[in-house]
C-alpha cells in the first residue's frame, strides 16, 4: 500500500510542477537563456570564426564590424571567439563550484538535522562561523592561499558556498524528521542510514535544487569577480571576468571590450536567477 | 529584555572563537609558505631560521594560535609582511573610506529599494509591479564591477559630470568627497536595493492581507495612513534584519567597487595584500570583516527585540 502510494504521488506531483513551471513565462525565458549559453559553450569551436589565442598586430582594438562581430582586443584577438570559449570557464565555474558546495554541504546538513545533539551543535557552530565571513571575502582569501587559477577559484567559491547548503539542508531535515513516514520507517526498524537516504533526502531535495540554481548565478558572478581581480582564470585563457580585467584599461579607447563580456555575464546570471525563481514558485507546495 | 539580549551576546562568543580559529588555521592548512616570500629571492637559511623563531613557526599549532589570539585581543594583528606597518594601523586608515562608501550605498539602497517595494506590493499584479520586479532582478544579476565600468564610460568620459576615480576625505572637502563617492555608492547600492525591494514587497504583501489592515481600512483611514503607519511598521522587521545581514554583501561588493573606482579602502587593501602575499594583512582584514558581521547580526537581533514587543519576554 504505502509503496504504491509513494511510487504514484511523486510522479503526479512532478507533472503538476512541470505544468506550473511552463506556465510561468519569465521562468521559461530564464531556462531558454541558460540553455542557449550551454549550447554556445558546447559548440564553441564550431561557432567561432577565429583561434581564441591567435594575436594579430594588424587588427588591434578594432571596433565591431562584419569581419569581427564584437570587435577585437588589445592583442588583436577576436572578442566574439574569446567570449565563446570564455563561456566554458564561466558555466563550468558555476556548476562545478555549486557541485562542490552541495556534495560537502548536504551530507553535513543531513547529519546535523537528523542526529541533533552534539553533532548538530558542532556542525551549526562551524557553519555560523563560516557564514560570518562574507562569501566573496572568504573566496578571495581562499583563492589567495591556494594560488590563482580557475580550478582553485572553483574550489574557493565552492567551499565558501558550502555553509549555505549545510544550513538549508539542516533546517529542512529538522522539519521532515518528524513526519509520519519517517516515524514509520523507524518503527519497522530501518537503519538510520537508510532512513536518511530513502526518506529524508528525497524530501529535502526540492529547496536544495532551487538554492543550487540561484547559487550557480552567484558562483558565476564570483568567478567573474575573482578573474576580474586576477585570482581566477589566468591569461591567455579567456574568461568573461579576465576579459573585463584587461578591458578596464581600455575603457575610453575600446569600450566594446568591456560592454560585451559584461553583458554576457549579466544575461547568463539573469537566466539562472529567473530559472531559480521559477523553480521556487513551481515547487512551492503552498500554492497547490 | 536585558536577559535575552545578554543571552544573544553569549551565544555569539563560540562563533567568534571559531572564526578566529578558521582565520588563523587557513594559512596553516593551505599550501604556500609565507616565509619563502618574506625571505626574498636568496632564501638565506639564516634569515629563514630567524623568521621561524620570530613568528614561532616551530611551536605546536595551539601554542601559535594562543599567542596570536592573545595579540589580537590586545589589538595587535601583527605587522604587514611587506612594509612592516602594523596591520591595525592599515585597517584604521582604510576603514573610514570603506565605511563612507558603505553608508552612502546603504542609504541609497534604502531610498530606492523600500519605496519601490511598497509601491510594487500595493499595486500587486499591475504593470508597475512587474516592471519593479524586472528591474530588481536585473539589479541582482548585473556584476557591479561591470556596471561601474559602464557608468564611468558614460558619466565621466562622455558627459564629464562626475570624477571617474579617487577619494577625497569627508573632512577635507565634504562636497567633493560626496561627488567622488556618488557613483561608487550607486553601483554598490543597486544590488542591495534589489534585495531590499524584493523583501519589502513580500513583507508588505504578507502584512496587507492581515485583519488589522482590513480594520484600519474599514474605519475609514486614509490609504496613505494605512500603508505607511499600519502596514509598513509591521513589515519593517524583516527589512531591518535584512539590512544588517546585507552588511556582508556590502563589504564583498566594496572590494570590487573600490577596485573599479580606485578607492583606497578596505577592499583595495585586501586585494593588494593578496597579490603581494601579505598574509598578515589578509588575516587581519578577514578577521575584522567577520567580527563586524557578527556584531551586525547582534544588532539585528537586538533591533528585532526592540521593534517586536512580543519577543521581549522569554517563554
Amino acid at each position: 500500500m504505502s509503496v504504491q502510494a509513494e511510487a504514484i504521488a511523486p510522479r503526479r506531483k512532478l507533472g503538476r510542477t512541470a505544468t506550473k513551471f511552463l506556465s510561468n513565462r519569465s521562468a521559461v525565458f530564464g531556462g531558454v537563456l541558460v540553455a542557449a549559453f550551454i549550447l554556445l559553450a558546447l559548440f564553441a569551436p564550431l561557432l567561432a570564426g577565429y583561434d581564441p589565442f591567435a594575436t594579430s598586430f594588424t587588427s588591434i582594438r578594432k571596433p565591431p564590424s562584419a569581419e569581427f562581430w564584437l570587435g577585437t582586443d588589445e592583442l588583436g584577438r577576436d572578442i566574439y571567439t574569446r567570449m565563446l570559449y570564455g563561456s566554458r570557464a564561466s558555466l563550468m565555474a558555476g556548476v562545478v563550484s555549486v557541485a562542490i558546495a552541495v556534495a560537502v554541504g548536504v551530507p553535513f546538513g543531513l547529519l546535523a538535522g537528523f542526529y541533533g545533539g552534539w553533532v548538530d551543535a558542532a556542525v551549526s557552530r562551524v557553519t555560523e562561523a563560516l557564514l560570518a565571513i562574507p562569501f566573496l571575502i572568504l573566496a578571495i582569501a581562499l583563492a589567495a592561499f591556494l594560488g590563482p587559477s580557475l580550478t582553485n577559484a572553483m574550489i574557493a567559491i565552492g567551499l565558501s558556498a558550502t555553509p549555505i547548503f549545510v544550513r538549508l539542508t539542516r533546517g529542512q531535515t529538522l522539519a521532515v524528521k518528524t513526519e509520519d513516514y519517517v516515524e514509520g520507517a523507524r518503527a519497522i526498524g530501518l537503519p538510520n542510514v537508510l532512513i536518511i537516504i530513502r526518506y529524508i533526502f528525497p524530501n529535502v531535495l526540492p529547496p536544495i535544487v532551487v538554492q543550487a540554481t540561484i547559487t550557480i548565478a552567484t558562483a558565476i558572478i564570483a568567478e567573474a569577480s575573482l578573474s576580474f581581480l586576477g585570482l581566477g582564470q589566468q591569461p591567455p585563457n579567456p574568461s568573461w571576468g579576465s576579459m573585463l580585467n584587461t578591458a578596464k584599461n581600455f575603457m575610453t579607447q575600446a569600450p566594446w571590450m568591456s560592454i560585451f563580456p559584461g553583458g554576457a555575464i549579466f544575461l547568463v546570471v539573469l537566466g539562472f536567477n529567473l530559472l531559480g525563481d521559477g523553480l521556487r514558485d513551481a515547487l512551492d507546495p503552498r500554492d497547490n | 529584555m536585558l536577559k535575552i539580549i545578554a543571552r544573544r551576546v553569549f551565544v555569539a562568543i563560540p562563533t567568534l572563537v571559531l572564526v578566529t580559529l578558521i582565520v588563523f588555521g587557513l594559512q596553516k592548512i593551505l599550501p604556500g609558505d609565507p616565509l619563502l616570500t618574506m625571505a626574498g629571492e636568496e632564501r638565506d637559511p639564516q634569515v629563514l631560521a630567524f623568521l621561524r623563531e620570530k613568528y614561532r613557526l616551530d611551536d605546536p599549532f595551539h601554542v601559535q594560535y594562543l599567542a596570536w589570539l592573545g595579540n589580537v585581543l590586545t589589538g595587535d594583528f601583527g605587522n604587514s609582511l611587506r612594509t612592516g606597518v602594523p596591520v591595525s594601523t592599515l585597517i584604521a586608515q582604510k576603514l573610514p573610506v570603506t565605511l563612507q562608501l558603505a553608508v552612502m550605498a546603504i542609504v541609497m539602497a534604502m531610498l530606492i529599494g523600500i519605496p519601490a517595494g511598497i509601491i510594487a506590493a500595493v499595486r500587486k499584479g499591475t504593470v508597475t509591479d512587474y516592471a519593479a520586479n524586472a528591474v530588481a532582478l536585473s539589479g541582482m544579476s548585473i556584476p557591479n564591477f561591470w556596471l561601474g565600468i559602464i557608468l564611468i564610460m558614460i558619466v565621466s568620459v562622455q558627459w564629464r559630470l562626475l570624477p571617474a576615480s579617487g577619494y577625497v576625505p569627508l573632512t577635507e572637502d565634504p562636497l567633493q568627497s560626496l561627488r567622488t563617492m556618488l557613483m561608487p555608492s550607486f553601483v554598490l547600492g543597486t544590488a542591495l536595493a534589489a534585495y531590499l525591494m524584493r523583501h519589502t514587497r513580500s513583507a508588505m504583501l504578507g502584512v496587507l492581507t492581515s485583519d488589522y489592515i482590513r480594520t484600519a481600512r474599514a474605519k475609514g483611514l486614509l490609504p496613505k495612513t494605512v500603508i505607511l503607519k499600519h502596514a509598513l511598521r509591521n513589515a519593517l522587521m524583516p527589512i531591518v534584519t535584512l539590512s544588517t545581514l546585507l552588511f556582508g554583501e556590502l563589504l564583498a561588493g566594496a572590494v570590487l567597487t573600490e577596485q573599479v573606482f580606485t578607492i583606497p579602502g578596505f577592499g583595495k587593501l585586501i586585494v593588494d595584500a593578496v597579490f603581494t602575499r601579505d598574509y598578515a594583512v589578509v588575516q587581519g582584514v578577514v578577521l575584522c570583516t567577520a567580527v563586524g558581521f557578527i556584531f551586525m547580526n547582534l544588532i539585528a537581533d537586538v533591533l528585532y527585540i526592540l521593534i517586536n514587543p512580543r519577543l521581549r519576554h522569554p517563554q
